[in-house]
C-alpha cells in the first residue's frame, strides 16, 4: 500500500489487515515505553491546509510513536486564496526528501491530485479532502465498532467472551470484519467526508449502512450508494435498529447561506435528527454511540447521550492513534499482507 | 496563386475537381488541368465548405499567456476553420466598438480566418446594463452576435431588453444558460459521480430553467436567440419543443459534450473541468440525437485555452474550459458520421452553413460551388493521428483528448482562396 487516498482503495482483506495491525499497535500503547523504532529515519509531513488540531495531533502522535521525524506545515491559505500553489508547496516538501505526506485540504481530490502527480514520490495519506473522503476516520470507527461488537460475547461475535484487557480484545477480534452489523449514520451526509468514507469502508467490511438526514443534506445520487437512507430518524431507528449509531457534526454555516440554509433552525434539526434521551433509551441494549468530533452538544447530540455509558467517543480518539500508526507503518514500510 | 483540387468528394457525395482562381471557386465538377494552377491531389478527401465556429475564445486582449488571436487563428485553420467567432470575455471585455475593432483587426492581420468578434451583452459582462450593441454592430467589426458567455444573462429583464434591442441590428443573443444561484461553487455535473467524489454539483436544471425562460422570452418579443453549449437531455427537449412552436431559437453543442462524460471527474484531473460540465451518458446520447435530428443546429467548439498553472492544481482551484478547434471535426466524424447519424451534408450544415447564418457572415458557410468565395476544407477521413498537446497550434495544452487516436485529419484549408493549411501543415 503506497498511498491511502480513499476507503475504496481498500479491499475487504486489506481493510481487515489494517485493523489487525492497528490492534497490534494499540497493544503496544499500554506498555510503559510506547515508542517503537519502526519508522526511525523516515520523515512524515503533516500538510494541513485546513485547521484540524485533533486530526493533526493524532497523526503527529502516531508518527512519533513509530520514531518518525514529524514536520507540521499549515500553509495559510491554499491556491484558492492566491497563496502558493499546491504544486509548489508539494515540490518544496519533495526537495526536503519527505517519505510521507499527510494531507488535509478543503478541495475534494487534493490528495489524489498530489499522489498521482509528478510533484512528489512520497506516500500520500488523505487526512480529509473537501467533502470527499477521510479514510483514517472510517478505519478508526471500524476499529471501535469491531472491538465493541465483535469481541467474544458481543452481539456480532462468533464465540462467547472470555473477558480480559485491551490486548486480549485485540487478539480476539483479529481477522474479523463487520458482517451482520447495522451501522447508522445520522446528519449532514452531503458535506461529510466521514459519511462517504464510512459508507464505503463499512460496506466493504460487510456491515449494512443506513443514512438518516433531511433530504437537503443527502446528495443527489445517494440512491445509487450501497447504503439505505431515511429522512425520518425515528422510523429508521424502528425499522433498522442500529448496533452502532454515528452522529455527524452539523456545521454552523449550514444553517445559513444560499436559499436560507439547509434546515430551518437548530431547534428543528435537534428535534428531528438529534440523539436525545428518548432515542437513546430506545436503542438496542448493546448499541454504541459514536461521533467523529468535535461535538455540538445540544444540537446533534445531547450531553446525556454524549456522556452515557454507550458513548465511545473518547475511545474513538484513542483508536485514531493506533489506526494512524498502522497506516503509516503499512504505507512507509511497503508491508504486504 | 491558383489551385486545382483533383478528385475530392463533395458533401453531396459527388466526386469533383475544384478550381480556385483569384480567391473564388471558378469551377466545380470536371476540370481539366490548366497550366497556371498548383494541383492538389484530393483523392479520397472530403471537400467541406470552410468550417465556421460560432463559439471560440481567442483570449486576446488580456490573456495572451493562454492564446493570441494569431495562435488561435492558426489552431482554427489547422482544424479546418475559415471563420471563428471570438467571445467577449477578454480583458478588457469586448463591450465597446473599440475593443471589438481591435480584435477584428488582429484577426485580419493574422490572416488565417475571418475573426468575427462577439460583443458583450452587458457592460463588463456584469449583467446590469446593456453594452452599446449598436455601436459594435456599426463598427468595422460589424458585430451581430452578442453574448456574455462565461456568465449567464441571468436577469430576465436585461435578457428581454437585449433580445428586443438586437432586433434593430439583425443581431442574435447567444446565451450561456446557467442559473447562478443554483450553481454557486459548482464544480461538476450533479449526479451519481458527484455524490461519490464529493465535488459540488452543477445541476442540469440550472441550464434547463434558463433555456425554458429564454425561449419563452424570445417568443414573446419575436427575436433571435442562440443557446450556447447545450449539455443536457432536458435542454434538448425544451429546444425541440420551442422549435416545433416556431420560436426563433438556434442551439449549439460542443465536441466535448458529444464525446465525454462526468465519469472523468473521478480522476480529479482538472483538464476535464469545463462549464457547463461534462454530463451523464444519457445526456451525451441526447445531445448526439439532438444534433442528428437538427434540434441542435451547430457544433461550436467553446475552444477555451488556459495557461498551464490554471490546470496544474487541485480541481476546485482550476479554471473551467478545454481546447477544441483542432479536434472538433475528427470527433464529429467519429461520433456522428462513422456511426451513420449524420451525412457529410449534415456536417457541412452544422459546422459551416448554419453557424455562418446565425452569425450573419455573408461570405462564409456558402456551398462549394462556382462563383462562391473559396473557403474550403479538405478532410481525410481515413487518416489516424494521436493527439499530443505540444504538437497542436493552440497556445495552450488543455485538450481533453490528449493521447486519443482521432478519426481523420484536415489536410488542407483554403481561406478566401489562400491555403492556410497544406499537407496537414499550417502555412
Amino acid at each position: 500500500m503506497k498511498h491511502l487516498l480513499s476507503a475504496t482503495d481498500l479491499t475487504h482483506d486489506e481493510a481487515v489487515r489494517v485493523l489487525d495491525v492497528a490492534e497490534e499497535m494499540a497493544a503496544t500503547q499500554s506498555r510503559e515505553i510506547k515508542k517503537l523504532p519502526t519508522l526511525r529515519g523516515k520523515t512524515v509531513v503533516n500538510l494541513f491546509f485546513e485547521d484540524s488540531t485533533r486530526t493533526r495531533i493524532s497523526f503527529e502522535t502516531a508518527a512519533k510513536r513509530l520514531s518518525a521525524d514529524v514536520i507540521n506545515f499549515s500553509p495559510r491559505g491554499s491556491s484558492v486564496s492566491k497563496g502558493e500553489s499546491l504544486k509548489d508547496t508539494v515540490l518544496t516538501l519533495g526537495a526536503m526528501h519527505t517519505d510521507a505526506i499527510v494531507v488535509r485540504h478543503p478541495a475534494s481530490g487534493a490528495s489524489a491530485r498530489i499522489a498521482h502527480s509528478t510533484w512528489t514520490g512520497a506516500s500520500v495519506i488523505n487526512a480529509g479532502d473537501g467533502t470527499h473522503q477521510h479514510p483514517t476516520q472510517s478505519l478508526l470507527d471500524a476499529m471501535t465498532i469491531r472491538r465493541h461488537l465483535k469481541a467474544p460475547g458481543g452481539p456480532g461475535a462468533d464465540s462467547p467472551g472470555k473477558g480480559g484487557g485491551a490486548a486480549r480484545v485485540g487478539q480476539e477480534v483479529s481477522g474479523q470484519d463487520l458482517s451482520g452489523l447495522n451501522v447508522m449514520i445520522v446528519g449532514d451526509v452531503l458535506h461529510s467526508r466521514v459519511a462517504r468514507s464510512g459508507v464505503d469502508l463499512f460496506s466493504t467490511l460487510g456491515a449494512q449502512v443506513t443514512l438518516v438526514a433531511p433530504a437537503t443534506l443527502l446528495p443527489v445520487g445517494v440512491e445509487t450508494w450501497s447504503s439505505r437512507f431515511f429522512y425520518d430518524l425515528d422510523q429508521a431507528l424502528t425499522e433498522v435498529p442500529p448496533d452502532a449509531l454515528m452522529m455527524l457534526r452539523v456545521q454552523r454555516e449550514r444553517m445559513s447561506g444560499a436559499g436560507g440554509g439547509f434546515f430551518p433552525s437548530p431547534q428543528e434539526y435537534s428535534r428531528e435528527y438529534g440523539l436525545d434521551a428518548r432515542r437513546l433509551a430506545g436503542l438496542p441494549p448493546h448499541a454504541i454511540v459514536m461521533h467523529p468530533g468535535p461535538m455540538n452538544r445540544g444540537l446533534e447530540i445531547t450531553s446525556e447521550a454524549a456522556d452515557s455509558a454507550r458513548s465511545v467517543v473518547v475511545e474513538q480518539v484513542a483508536n485514531g492513534v493506533a489506526v494512524r500508526m498502522a497506516v503509516l507503518y503499512l504505507t512507509l514500510t511497503g508491508a504486504k499482507e | 496563386m491558383n489551385y486545382l483540387i483533383k478528385g475530392a468528394v463533395l458533401p453531396s457525395g459527388q466526386r469533383a475537381d475544384i478550381q480556385i482562381v483569384d480567391g473564388i471557386f471558378q469551377a466545380v465538377g470536371r476540370v481539366s488541368s490548366s497550366g497556371a494552377a498548383q494541383v492538389v491531389d484530393a483523392d479520397g478527401l472530403v471537400a467541406l465548405p470552410g468550417l465556421v465556429d460560432i463559439h471560440t475564445h481567442l483570449r486576446e486582449p488580456g490573456h495572451e499567456d493562454a492564446e493570441t488571436v494569431r495562435s488561435g487563428s492558426r489552431a482554427a485553420a489547422a482544424g479546418g476553420y475559415t471563420c471563428v467567432h471570438a467571445m467577449a470575455n477578454t480583458y478588457p471585455v469586448a463591450d465597446t466598438a473599440g475593443v471589438v475593432e481591435q480584435v477584428w483587426r488582429l484577426g485580419r492581420d493574422a490572416g488565417y480566418v475571418d475573426v468575427r468578434p462577439v460583443g458583450a451583452v452587458s457592460v463588463g459582462l456584469e449583467g446590469h446594463h446593456l453594452a452599446e450593441l449598436a455601436a459594435m454592430a456599426r463598427s468595422a467589426a460589424r458585430v451581430s452576435v452578442f453574448s456574455d458567455d462565461g456568465e449567464c444573462v441571468w436577469d430576465p429583464v436585461l435578457m428581454r431588453r437585449a433580445l428586443e434591442y438586437v432586433k434593430g441590428i439583425d443581431g442574435v443573443v447567444a446565451q450561456h444558460a446557467q442559473e447562478p444561484r443554483l450553481t454557486e461553487g459548482a464544480q461538476m455535473h450533479e449526479g451519481v459521480v458527484s455524490s461519490q467524489v464529493g465535488l459540488a454539483g452543477w445541476p442540469a436544471v440550472a441550464e434547463e430553467s434558463i433555456i425554458a425562460r429564454d425561449v419563452l422570452l424570445a417568443e414573446h418579443v419575436g427575436s433571435r436567440l442562440h443557446i450556447c453549449h447545450v449539455s443536457t437531455a432536458g435542454s434538448v427537449e425544451i429546444i425541440r419543443w420551442a422549435k416545433a412552436r416556431g420560436i426563433g431559437v438556434t442551439a449549439e453543442v460542443t465536441p466535448h459534450h458529444l464525446l465525454l462524460t462526468d465519469e472523468l471527474a473521478r480522476t480529479y484531473d482538472p483538464v476535464y473541468k469545463v462549464n457547463p460540465p461534462l454530463r451523464s451518458p444519457e445526456d451525451v446520447q441526447a445531445v448526439r440525437d439532438g444534433l442528428a435530428d437538427g434540434t441542435l443546429d451547430v457544433v461550436g467548439t467553446d475552444h477555451a485555452p488556459h495557461p498551464p498553472e490554471a490546470k496544474d492544481c487541485e480541481w476546485a482551484a482550476a479554471a473551467f474550459g478545454m481546447t477544441g478547434l483542432e479536434t472538433a471535426l475528427p470527433i464529429v466524424h467519429e461520433l456522428m458520421v462513422e456511426t451513420g447519424l449524420m451525412s457529410w451534408r449534415d456536417v457541412a450544415a452544422a459546422m459551416s452553413h448554419r453557424p455562418a447564418e446565425i452569425g450573419r457572415v455573408a461570405t462564409q458557410g456558402r456551398p462549394v460551388a462556382a462563383g462562391e468565395v473559396a473557403n474550403l476544407t479538405l478532410f481525410d477521413p481515413a487518416a489516424r493521428w494521436t493527439v499530443v498537446p505540444g504538437d497542436l497550434e493552440t497556445g495552450s495544452g488543455n485538450t481533453p483528448v490528449s493521447g486519443r487516436e482521432t478519426h481523420g485529419r484536415t489536410v488542407a484549408t483554403f481561406y478566401a482562396g489562400r491555403p492556410t493549411v497544406l499537407e496537414g501543415e499550417v502555412i
